[in-house]
């Protein structure tokens, strides 16, 4: 299988003697949806650093579309498109020169360009503001922006770094559907982020770094498989603060708000013989939600200590 | 890269560096427009009689060629590290680093950027400078490769500075304590003749000497040195910085991590 990226024994130490990378093997298939999740400083931007050229490895094996970035990165580079998480343009540029300029950094025409600037500034919503300097574009204009930058290209991969950090909600989910659809016509992506619920639902496979290893590399759904426990808030009707819920193999506190219980299910545990045994003891279940999103859960787990 | 992309990529980059300074042209283009129209008002009209003849010209004949250089190599000096040290700072230049542009022509492209502001103001300066005298071209040819090998040794300096700068400071130091001295010692203003022999040998050490001579040259016909061996200094000089330059870029000094 021809992977879009393919790292084999990556490893960085930088100048103060931190090592960032220890030898790490990752492979994202062509096509896929990849969430490469991790704490602050465990290694994410240092691969990723990696990849798009802005941070040289110390030594190990990297290859982007098939392509040895070390016997031509240039090639290699073509087909990558990088969305940083820190706004790297001119700020006293427009959004139109913005994209165009770096359209020709890839010796694409400015015939070939414009068109291409002008669809993608539409998709993204910023054609209005094309002409106008780039600072005063908003937080998540400027992130679009940047999207827009890196796909005029038109790479076959497209990284993001924290793409929707301080972005608010409905932006969020609508620069979701735009890399959604994306992915659906066949570009690679590969996705960091703290919004764990977002890897979760839109990312078929990840993986965790911690300290500059890998420490878990699967499917997303394989990965909730292995949570063996997971904790419910239920909203009942008919608790009163301080009351005393017990029900046999089952963990269960009474929140202080008086109507919610938190209780951890372990796999296999039937949540009709919990509403059952609630419903004996004169308790109605009205609603109920996960304590923290699963892949939370889990990344807390692999990433402690 | 094919040979047209890499083509593509060089004038992207020059298109936006003249897009640079043609934006804020009142900082600029004006400044030297107004700076040397004062050295030709204060030091050639006003000063240059009762300083009488200087190498066998009028005082303002002698300083013309020695002030369009000293604008040329500022400002080409200037453009390029101001350029480069801005885009580190905003971190713009990563978009230059993560396409598959070459370093020789990120390198070219920020130096010819350089290049034509240099010219641009020389221009504007030669163009003043026909307010108070006449010029006279004595040698086309070598006026034209001085004033341009000039530009593209300073731009490569611009760039070598803008690559070590940590701050805005880091790019004005240079400027202010290594250039402006070597550019007012370098025969601006005055014949390395009037100097003991000892500070003409010493002035031999300085680079712009050979180009201020060059290019007064090209313009009067006259120099302290020989033109040819200001020409091989010169290229000597950019052969040097250009791969020093390209060095710095291939190992990312201050670029990558």
């Amino acid at each position: 299988m021809t992977y879009a990226i393919e790292i084999s024994g990556l490893k960085k130490r930088y100048n103060n003697g931190f090592e960032a990378l220890k030898e790490i093997n990752l492979q994202v298939k062509k096509g896929d949806f990849f969430a490469l999740l991790g704490p602050n400083g465990a290694g994410k931007s240092t691969t990723i650093g990696i990849l798009c050229s802005l941070v040289n490895k110390t030594s190990g094996q990297v290859t982007i579309a098939g392509i040895d970035i070390d016997k031509d990165f240039a090639a290699a580079k073509q087909h990558l498109g990088v969305v940083p998480q820190e706004f790297n343009f001119n700020v006293f540029e427009t959004p139109f020169n913005i994209v165009i300029t770096q359209a020709g950094f890839y010796g694409i025409p400015r015939e070939v360009a414009i068109p291409r600037a002008e669809k993608y500034l539409k998709q993204l919503g910023l054609w209005e503001k094309r002409d106008g300097p780039a600072m005063a574009l908003s937080g998540g204009m400027k992130r679009r922006l940047m999207i827009a930058r890196a796909l005029i290209h038109e790479p076959e991969i497209l990284i993001l770094d924290e793409p929707t950090a301080g972005v608010d909600i409905e932006l969020r989910r609508s620069m979701w559907e735009f890399i959604k659809e994306l992915n659906d016509q066949g570009t690679t992506i590969i996705l960091t982020t703290h919004y764990l619920e977002e890897a979760e639902q839109l990312c078929r496979n990840i993986a965790i770094i911690n300290k500059g290893e890998i420490v878990e590399n699967t499917s997303v759904k394989a990965l909730l498989k292995t949570l063996n426990q997971e904790t419910f808030i239920l909203d009942v009707e008919g608790a009163a603060a301080g009351i005393n819920v017990s029900i046999p193999d089952y963990q269960i506190t009474t929140l202080n708000d008086g109507h919610s219980l938190e209780v951890e299910i372990n796999r296999g545990q039937s949540m009709n013989a919990l509403f059952t045994a609630l419903s004996d003891q004169g308790l109605q279940v009205l609603s109920m939600r996960n304590k923290a999103n699963r892949l939370e859960e889990l990344f807390v787990k692999l990433t402690k200590g | 890269m094919a040979n047209s992309q890499i083509i593509v990529a060089f004038l992207t980059i020059v298109r936006r560096e003249i897009r640079r300074f043609m934006r804020i042209w009142p900082q600029t283009l004006l400044p030297p427009a107004i700076t040397m129209s004062l050295y030709f008002a204060i030091f050639g009209n006003l000063i240059g009689p009762r300083i009488g003849d200087m190498g066998g010209f009028s005082y303002m004949d002698y300083i013309v060629p020695g002030l369009i250089m000293m604008s040329v190599i500022t400002n080409s000096y200037a453009n390029v590290s101001a350029s480069f040290f801005s885009a580190k700072f905003q971190h713009n230049v990563q978009e230059l680093l993560v396409s598959p542009t070459p370093n020789w022509i990120i390198l070219f492209g920020y130096v010819i950027g350089g290049v034509v502001r240099g010219l641009l103001v020389g221009v504007i300066v030669t163009l003043l400078s026909l307010f108070f005298t006449d010029m006279n071209l004595e040698n086309l040819p070598i006026t034209i490769i001085v004033v341009f090998l000039t530009a593209i040794l300073f731009s490569l300096g611009g760039f070598i500075n803008a690559v070590y700068a940590k701050s805005f400071d880091d790019i004005s130091i240079i400027p202010t304590f290594v250039l402006t001295p070597l550019t007012y010692l370098g025969g601006v203003f005055y014949s390395i003749d009037l100097l003991s022999s000892f500070w003409q040998s010493v002035s031999l050490f300085n680079p712009v000497l050979y180009m201020v001579n060059a290019f007064r040259y090209g313009i009067l016909g006259v120099s302290d040195i020989d033109v040819g061996f200001a020409l091989a200094i010169i290229s000597a000089f950019i052969v040097g910085f250009f791969l020093y330059g390209l060095r710095l870029l291939n190992k990312g000094h201050g670029i990558r991590d």
